[in-house]
């Protein structure tokens, strides 16, 4: 009944220092961003002038471009984030599901295993985990770097609580109608936990789209090569940093995603929606 | 019946595909080799590396080069090693010429001298720079080609040594000339702040490298040739230390951890007016300082010198022996002198050998570019880049060590002192 | 009941197999690789009991590595949350270009580490770096930030408070839109001050979030040591070295193994201790809905 839209009484109105406050720490934030932009379109020589006549160029950008297949890698990047993502998705529905809705022995101990993974960061185990793609033969290919991501104890144990919270009795209103364990599951608790799908996403897909260490280690080529490790062509050491064509490259890389944020802020924000993150 | 003339065909089967397979192939799979580099140099590097692999694929019809870009030269070796713990390791890599002792603990890699069974095969090993050679070689073997090297020379801005009164032509040649040199060049504006230092001398990503161009012309070697014993808090050493210490203290330094990378960016925006930098940076800087500029040796004190540095080419040992002769063949057919002189040219990099300087390119492009010769009039006082068994454990404590002298925290000799005892520590279980 | 349980397990194999083959089996070697010596060429890897532990407690680098690691904690947990509290708040409220706001806010997370960390680079560049500019117009001394050990760690911890808070503002500015608005109508009627409001109803209602958040900025406060190989490398002489990157250096720079295998199983250990903490402590007095 009562609208969003609806004059909020007045003293939940910001006060000045309130706006003040809050554009002071954007200008900050966006800080970084705004430098990677000037730099990005100026010639090397005004990476650190900042002269507002300085001359404009796409110059950065063309290197940049050369520099490596980065359209090719933004594709693999996507492609790797989506692909583990639904993996995720699947997977730790159903042993959430098991988790919670079932009963049988060893229950505690199989969610305490997974309770481990929270802790251990794949990151260090990347030795043992090469020799194991190498054995599979998954090396350079985009299994072999979701392949350890897959099952994900975070949304198992997130998914695990929300199931938990589900009532009972609609379950049981399912069941009376003759559904199956896994129809129930389809239709009852996973509509249920959609704040929690996408807060999930959000972290999933953040994580990989900055991961670096054990891509490098897995991928050989621009097969299944991904942004994070193509942009180390421009850490080179012995030149010294180049910002314009850092940032250059920055931006072409990211810029998909900042659009895609600015344009779909409302529902993606919106989607959280419904029950909030219980 | 039927029984024993199966039997019968699938040994006749077996006995054609065992003769097959004795019969020289016509049609033979190629023999692939995976090839790790690192890239340590901006530019189409990759490009250059792809277009190798291709001219070599073509004059050898039955080798396949897979040129797999690996990162930094730290992420090479991460990733090479990696493999080579789980039993794939590339065939051959570019790693830096001080891995060697690590490559070798590891039991990596195999030394060249197995392959270099011909005359003309061993004239070519014996054709490089024997600067270079100083990292390559150990206990009488070969273990790496020198491919990309490099040696730190001293850059300066003429235009600031105009100004300040200085002979723009003349480099600083020894300590003395080096500190009154920055002491004139050392500007400061209104509010006291120094707007311009005189020297300059990155001390992070690789301290202990730039380090060597003070011991070095102090009369001090900081490893031995076998990798096995240190020498930090020798009298020499310290005093090098300390001479680096004071030109901070003078103020003619700039105070703290000075940053490799930004180090270039620092010259061109004139906020220093020398600095100590690799030569693989001479086409960025060429491209990239507004002002005519120097580049010279490193001063010297009791002598010249400068540490050599960059990376070689290696072959592991995993790969198979059609591999790796295939390898050693790809390693040769590089470092050609004419491809070894186009290498240079395109990245800044030192050309390996002096055939590859006297070739038409290198010498026309010496001819219009002289302070591209400048790392090479060096080599003949250059020394081994510092390295030593356990490289990297050893080294971090050097750089501590120095990091801590620079910034104030330890004075130099404590510095020193405490570096040898952790370095002794480590070495402890390799001699 | 037998097919119940059956059905479970079913459900839980997919999971359970890719976690044994490549969290726990690893794991497990790993722990079992820190009772080990490292092997190296010619001498195999032997028992050693706990000698990889009695060296890393010798180990200088490894203490300032500790106590560097719980100072950027300490700093950056609450740090990360209390400004993506205070930005969600702000952006939900009626202020004047709260969409710049929000993609401002939220900028950090879609960059990637390496172009961030050498745009930090710049900023904290001495005499020419932004920092410096502005220190230098309010009349400040000079300050070589990332070189001097008694502002490295400072320096690198801003940077990972920069990456993280726009990053959870987005999980607290969700929770705050689905409230229902008839609890601010109700406390506008009784006339409620904004603190009263925000400490009395709002914080406990972000429980749950605040929870989620806080389990990922104390991982990440352990995991963020990526800006740390492009700005100091540890340096200088360890001031702003980190667990992580203690263990990265070990394990892929020095190649000891053992040892590397007793710092994992010491970070393992950290980690688990929170997570637990977090898990049975905090998790009840958490207000469910």
């Amino acid at each position: 009944m009562s609208s969003m839209h609806a004059e909020p009484p007045a003293y939940h109105a910001p006060t000045w220092l309130d706006t003040l406050a809050a554009w002071l720490l954007a200008l900050l934030w966006i800080l970084p961003l705004v430098y990677a932009v000037w730099t990005a379109f100026h010639p090397s020589a005004y990476a650190t002038r900042f002269e507002l006549l300085a001359p404009l160029t796409l110059e950065n950008f063309a290197r940049a471009w050369q520099a490596a297949p980065f359209a090719r890698y933004f594709l693999n990047t996507a492609a790797l984030v989506l692909m583990i993502l639904a993996v995720q998705l699947v997977l730790a529905t159903l042993a959430a599901y098991a988790f919670a809705r079932y009963e049988f022995r060893g229950r505690n101990v199989a969610f305490a295993l997974v309770l481990v993974q929270l802790m251990v960061m794949p990151d260090i185990l990347v030795v043992e985990n090469y020799k194991t793609m190498a054995r599979l033969g998954l090396v350079d290919t985009l299994a072999g770097i979701g392949l350890p991501y897959f099952a994900s104890a975070f949304a198992i144990f997130l998914l695990r609580q929300t199931f938990l919270g589900v009532p009972k009795e609609l379950d049981e209103a399912a069941r009376v109608e003759g559904a199956s364990p896994l129809q129930i599951l389809w239709r009852v608790y996973v509509p249920l936990a959609r704040p929690v799908y996408t807060a999930f996403a959000l972290v999933s897909v953040s994580f990989h789209w900055n991961n670096f260490l054990w891509p490098l280690i897995v991928t050989n080529s621009i097969q299944a090569r991904p942004l994070t490790v193509g942009l180390q062509v421009f850490s080179s050491v012995d030149q010294g940093v180049d910002w314009s064509i850092i940032t250059a490259a920055t931006l072409m890389t990211s810029a998909p995603l900042l659009l895609a944020f600015l344009l779909f802020q409302r529902q993606f924000v919106q989607s959280f929606m419904r029950a909030g993150i219980k | 019946m039927q029984r024993k003339s199966f039997l019968k065909i699938c040994a006749m089967s077996a006995l054609a595909a065992g003769g097959w397979s004795a019969l020289p192939a016509l049609a033979q799979a190629p023999v692939e080799i995976s090839f790790y580099y690192p890239v340590a140099v901006g530019g189409p590097i990759a490009k250059t590396i792809d277009g190798f692999a291709e001219g070599f694929m073509k004059e050898n019809p039955g080798i396949k080069v897979s040129p797999i870009y690996a990162g930094t030269y730290q992420e090479t070796i991460v990733k090479a090693l990696t493999a080579h713990k789980s039993g794939t390791p590339p065939v051959t890599s570019v790693l830096l010429s001080t891995d060697m002792f690590t490559l070798i603990d590891e039991d990596a890699v195999v030394p060249f001298d197995t392959f270099a069974k011909s005359a003309e095969d061993k004239a070519w090993m014996d054709s490089f720079y024997p600067a270079f050679m100083q990292n390559s070689r150990t206990g009488g073997k070969t273990w790496g080609i020198p491919f990309q090297r490099s040696t730190v020379v001293m850059y300066w801005n003429k235009e600031a040594f105009k100004e300040a009164g200085l002979d723009p032509d003349k480099a600083p040649a020894n300590w003395a000339e080096l500190k009154a040199a920055a002491t004139k060049l050392t500007k400061k504006d209104a509010d006291g702040k120094v707007s311009q230092w005189g020297v300059q001398i990155p001390a992070s990503g690789f301290p202990y490298w730039l380090f060597q161009t003070l011991t070095t012309p102090n009369g001090a070697i900081l490893a031995n040739e076998a990798g096995t014993a240190v020498k930090f808090d020798d009298p020499k050493v310290i005093e090098a230390l300390q001479y680096w210490v004071d030109l901070g203290k003078a103020g003619v330094h700039p105070p703290g951890v000075v940053e490799w990378g930004t180090t270039p960016k620092d010259f061109f925006e004139k906020k220093a007016a020398i600095i100590f930098t690799t030569t693989g940076n001479l086409t960025n800087i060429r491209k990239n300082a507004g002002f005519p500029f120097g580049v010279g040796m490193i001063p010297g004190n009791t002598r010249k010198g400068s540490p050599t540095g960059g990376g070689n080419f290696y072959i592991f040992k995993k790969a198979t022996a059609q591999q790796q002769e295939a390898a050693f063949k790809f390693v040769k057919w590089v470092t050609q002198p004419e491809r070894a002189a186009q290498w240079s040219i395109d990245t800044g990099y030192v050309a390996v050998s002096q055939a590859a300087y006297d070739t038409a390119a290198l010498k026309k492009y010496g001819a219009e570019f002289p302070p591209a010769l400048v790392a090479r009039d060096q080599l003949p006082v250059s020394v081994a880049e510092f390295s030593t068994h356990d490289n990297q454990r050893v080294t971090k404590a050097l750089n501590d060590g120095l990091q801590a002298a620079l910034t104030g925290t330890k004075t130099p000799e404590q510095a020193m002192k405490d570096a040898q005892r952790e370095a002794d520590r480590i070495l402890r279980n390799y001699k | 009941m037998r097919t119940r349980a059956v059905h479970a397990w079913l459900m839980l194999l997919p999971a359970m197999l890719l976690l044994v083959a490549f969290t726990h089996w690893p794991a497990l070697s790993t722990f079992v690789d820190s009772f080990h010596s490292t092997a190296k060429a010619g001498r195999p890897s032997v028992w050693v009991g706990l000698e990889n532990y009695q060296v890393m407690l010798e180990d200088p680098v490894f203490w300032k590595a500790v106590r560097n690691n719980l100072l950027f904690a300490t700093a950056t947990i609450p740090a990360s949350i209390g400004l993506a509290l205070a930005m969600a708040l702000w952006v939900n409220e009626r202020i004047a270009g709260r969409a710049f706001l929000r993609m401002a806010y939220f900028t950090p997370t879609v960059l990637p580490m390496i172009a961030v960390a050498n745009i930090w680079l710049f900023f904290y560049t001495p005499q020419y770096g932004l920092l410096e500019r502005l220190t230098g117009l309010l009349g400040l001394p000079a300050h070589n930030w990332l070189g001097s050990p008694s502002t490295a760690l400072a320096a690198v911890t801003a940077v990972a408070i920069w990456k993280e808070a726009g990053f959870f503002m987005i999980f607290y500015l969700a929770a705050l839109q689905s409230l229902n608005p008839s609890l601010r109508e109700a406390a506008a009627i009784e006339g409620a001050s904004r603190g009263y409001f925000f400490r009395r109803v709002l914080w406990p209602l972000l429980m749950p979030t605040t929870l989620f958040v806080l389990i990922n900025a104390c991982i990440n406060a352990f995991r963020m040591v990526d800006h740390l190989f492009v700005l100091t490398r540890g340096g200088p002489d360890n001031a702003s070295i980190l667990l992580l990157y203690h263990l990265y250096e070990v394990g892929f720079s020095f190649w000891d193994t053992g040892y590397a295998s007793a710092i994992t199983v010491v970070l393992v250990v950290l980690l688990a201790g929170i997570a637990l903490f977090q898990f049975f402590v905090l998790d009840r007095r958490v207000h469910y809905q």
